[in-house]
């Protein structure tokens, strides 16, 4: 008891920050998985996001933070949540969960949370303490260095990438061109 | 940062948050006005001089009528809709530079602090971040009615934000391209001189993120969210008393925060014409702090003139023109826009690669000619026999 | 048959590039508009200023008096019988001796009334009228009424008050007159 008391004692500003925003993720993302209306499960999803985007800003990740709310929060939920709108939700789907899809499904979870345990127990995956040697460059995070390094020592990935968006918008618009002769309507 | 100046700022975000809320609530007054003086009528002249007291009356009206929720509605996600839409409307003001800077001697400590809320360097971004949260107030509100015309304009407010911020974030990139900053005071900077305003030097980007914003705002002629000849009231048909007070109200704070940062973002901000000029006579007549304070002032009333002009073209825009068909809104968005948008960055480009600024003229003028061509080009109209009765 | 000037024959060809930017037509709709913004507007306002009703406006109805300030009304029920919207009832009675002086026939109307919510303004009783009794006032309107019991005017509210004679002539409020009527047959 002691012991957490000094723990509290001990955080500054920043520290309290951290702790109701991890405490907020949290929560926020085990309301996406408990939530039965996948619209409290989205708008759920969207509250994680944006204290992830609050974690990014005691990072001093600044432009991680805003990219994280305009492309995540911003855009993909608002189609998810367009897509979701769509659904019948007066009908329940009792029938997708049989047993096969629950017995999956712990298992895919079971494997990544082995596999997540290991990564972090790994001893190249340890977050570096602060030392005196290596003094902390609060710059990281900004624009101008992100932008310098993804333009310079990242350059490959980034446009491989770029290519990659490029091949998936392409494929969209193939699957949704109407054929000849195809009506929807 | 120390107390004074935290308790100066403090100061600076109250006005801040007290203004806005104080624009948009004269602005549904504005509203009425305009629409009556477009349309040859006096508007509202009953409460208080010239209907002054015309948004008390509505207020008033509104937080006593009956707060209705329907029996099928989602009650939660119902009270959130409209929080929402407040909360994104209210959160963007925060990072927009009004002015320049105050100084202020205190205990014999010199200071300067600049009128603006946040003064963080990713601005521009955090602007955008909100307004694109903007839409879930719309599609939640509309989802929770439990209401076939509240939905269909909720997904109506989803689809067209998705489609007209993409083009807005393009025309952007042209700015950012040119500033090479994404703070937003050092976009205001970068137009200092009258010539540099970047209305001048991105005359196509300025009509693309003027419309964009038209279509952001949910105003006319991209009101479809709430389009009352098909879905009675769009996305707040079920709504009444206060929250749909809230819903309206957001309307007009998005409107006000948009028009700002039309303002700061092509027309200069708080940069008026000989504004050197006028800084100077001023520190010179009446000491560094008192002239530069008052230069300041003056700074701050010519961004709002800008941005009141363009809360009135916003309404002026919307009392001319009739809305726009469901299939023509997203042609312009994903046709015609976002190409244009694309072709606007690249030629800012390759103008800022030989260093002349005014590249995007070249745009403007080729589709200036190409429309003269077209209109010569096109066969006369023959005018169809009119028909005997 | 041609109901306007100004009507445009519509037409389906493809627009040109011009068109199809849209610009050009709306600058030219918000010019249009904002040439409206600083025209004059055309408001009346209505409490303060009263617009000009003139000599043949049909406003609050009067039972007319003669000469002699006797009621003019036989109660002979044919204003009753004209009246589209039925507003109008009325009760006969037979003049007593000594009466003379009050009624100028030998029947009148004890009661007399009209329904103003039913009334329609619509002026027939007027036309219907043997004995020049029953007038719409052009000077007065009904009163806007707040209450249902307000609605049905009697003879207290309908006969002529003979310190303040009514005769058409000219709203006084107004004071431009364009066409001074003439002394009509109300003038008795």
């Amino acid at each position: 008891m002691t012991e957490i008391i000094t723990f509290f004692k001990g955080l500054t500003g920043t520290g309290y920050l951290f702790l109701i925003l991890t405490a907020l993720t949290l929560f926020s993302a085990i309301g996406v998985v408990t939530a039965r209306n996948p619209i409290y499960s989205v708008l759920a999803l969207i509250a994680t996001f944006f204290c992830l985007s609050g974690h990014y800003i005691l990072l001093n990740a600044q432009f991680l933070a805003a990219v994280n709310i305009i492309v995540y929060a911003g855009a993909i939920m608002v189609l998810f949540l367009f897509t979701i709108m769509f659904l019948n939700l007066r009908k329940d789907d009792e029938e997708s969960k049989t047993n096969l899809t629950k017995m999956a499904s712990v298992i895919v979870g079971g494997l990544l949370m082995v596999m997540l345990i290991t990564i972090f127990r790994a001893k190249s995956a340890q977050v570096p303490t602060v030392s005196s040697t290596t003094p902390f460059n609060s710059k990281t995070g900004l624009v101008e260095t992100l932008g310098n390094l993804l333009y310079s020592d990242y350059i490959l990935p980034f446009e491989l990438a770029s290519v990659l968006f490029l091949i998936a918008m392409v494929g969209a618009v193939m699957l949704g061109k109407r054929e000849t002769g195809d009506r929807h309507f | 940062m120390d107390l004074t100046v935290l308790l100066v700022k403090g100061g600076i975000i109250l006005a801040i948050f007290g203004i806005s809320l104080l624009i948009a609530t004269y602005s549904t007054y504005a509203e009425r006005k305009v629409a009556a003086f477009l349309q040859d009528r006096l508007g509202p002249n009953r409460a208080g001089p010239w209907g002054l007291l015309q948004p008390i009356a509505d207020a008033g009206k509104l937080f006593f009528k009956e707060d209705f929720i329907p029996s099928q509605a989602s009650k939660s996600l119902f009270i959130l809709g409209p929080c929402l839409a407040m909360l994104t409307a209210l959160m963007s003001s925060a990072v927009i530079p009004f002015g320049d800077s105050i100084r202020f001697v205190w205990d014999k400590v010199n200071y300067e602090v600049n009128v603006q809320g946040i003064e963080i360097n990713i601005g521009v971004l955090y602007i955008f971040g909100v307004v694109s949260l903007g839409v879930y107030g719309v599609m939640v509100g509309g989802w929770a009615s439990n209401n076939k015309f509240s939905l269909l304009g909720a997904i109506r407010a989803a689809s067209q934000n998705i489609s007209y911020e993409i083009a807005l974030g393009l025309s952007l990139i042209a700015i950012l391209m040119m500033s090479g900053s994404l703070s937003l005071r050092a976009i205001i900077d970068e137009q200092a001189s009258f010539f540099e305003w970047n209305i001048f030097t991105q005359p196509l980007g300025f009509v693309i993120f003027l419309t964009c914003s038209f279509a952001e705002c949910n105003r006319t002629p991209f009101d479809l969210p709430e389009c009352e000849t098909e879905l009675v009231g769009g996305y707040h048909t079920e709504y009444s008393s206060m929250k749909l007070g809230l819903y309206l109200f957001s309307e007009y704070i998005n409107m006000f925060v948009s028009s700002a940062f039309v303002s700061a973002l092509y027309f200069g901000g708080f940069h008026y014409p000989f504004i050197n000029e006028v800084n100077a006579a001023l520190e010179k007549s009446m000491g560094a702090i008192a002239g530069h304070n008052v230069a300041t002032v003056i700074g701050i009333a010519v961004f709002f003139s800008k941005i009141f002009f363009f809360i009135f073209f916003f309404m002026w825009v919307r009392w001319t023109l009739p809305r726009f068909r469901y299939d023509q809104l997203m042609n312009l968005g994903w046709k015609t826009f976002i190409p244009l948008a694309i072709l606007n960055v690249v030629i800012t480009g390759a103008g800022l690669l030989y260093n002349f600024k005014y590249a995007t003229w070249l745009i403007a003028i080729v589709m200036i000619v190409l429309a003269v061509m077209s209109t010569a080009r096109a066969p006369k109209r023959e005018a169809i026999p009119q028909r005997t009765v | 048959m041609q109901l306007t000037t100004r009507s445009k024959q519509v037409s389906n060809k493809e627009m040109t590039l011009a068109e199809k930017m849209y610009l050009p037509a709306v600058i030219s709709g918000l010019a249009i508009t904002i040439s409206h913004f600083f025209r004059k507007k055309p408001t009346i306002q209505y409490p303060e200023v009263k617009r000009y009703l003139g000599p043949i406006y049909r406003g609050h109805h009067i039972l007319k008096r003669d000469e002699q300030g006797r009621e003019r009304c036989t109660a002979c029920g044919l204003c009753a019988v004209a009246c589209p919207a039925e507003a109008i009832s009325m009760v006969a009675a037979e003049r007593k001796k000594g009466e003379e002086n009050l009624y100028r026939e030998e029947k009148y109307a004890a009661v007399y009334e009209i329904n103003m919510l039913r009334c329609i303004f619509c002026g027939l009783c007027e036309e219907a009228c043997p004995k020049q009794a029953v007038y719409l006032r052009h000077d007065l309107m009904v009163p806007v009424f707040l209450e249902r019991d307000e609605v049905i005017y009697g003879k207290d509210r309908l006969v002529e008050n003979m310190d303040d004679r009514y005769i058409r002539v000219a709203n006084p409020e107004v004071n431009a007159t364009p066409t001074e009527p003439s002394l009509t047959r109300a003038a008795t």
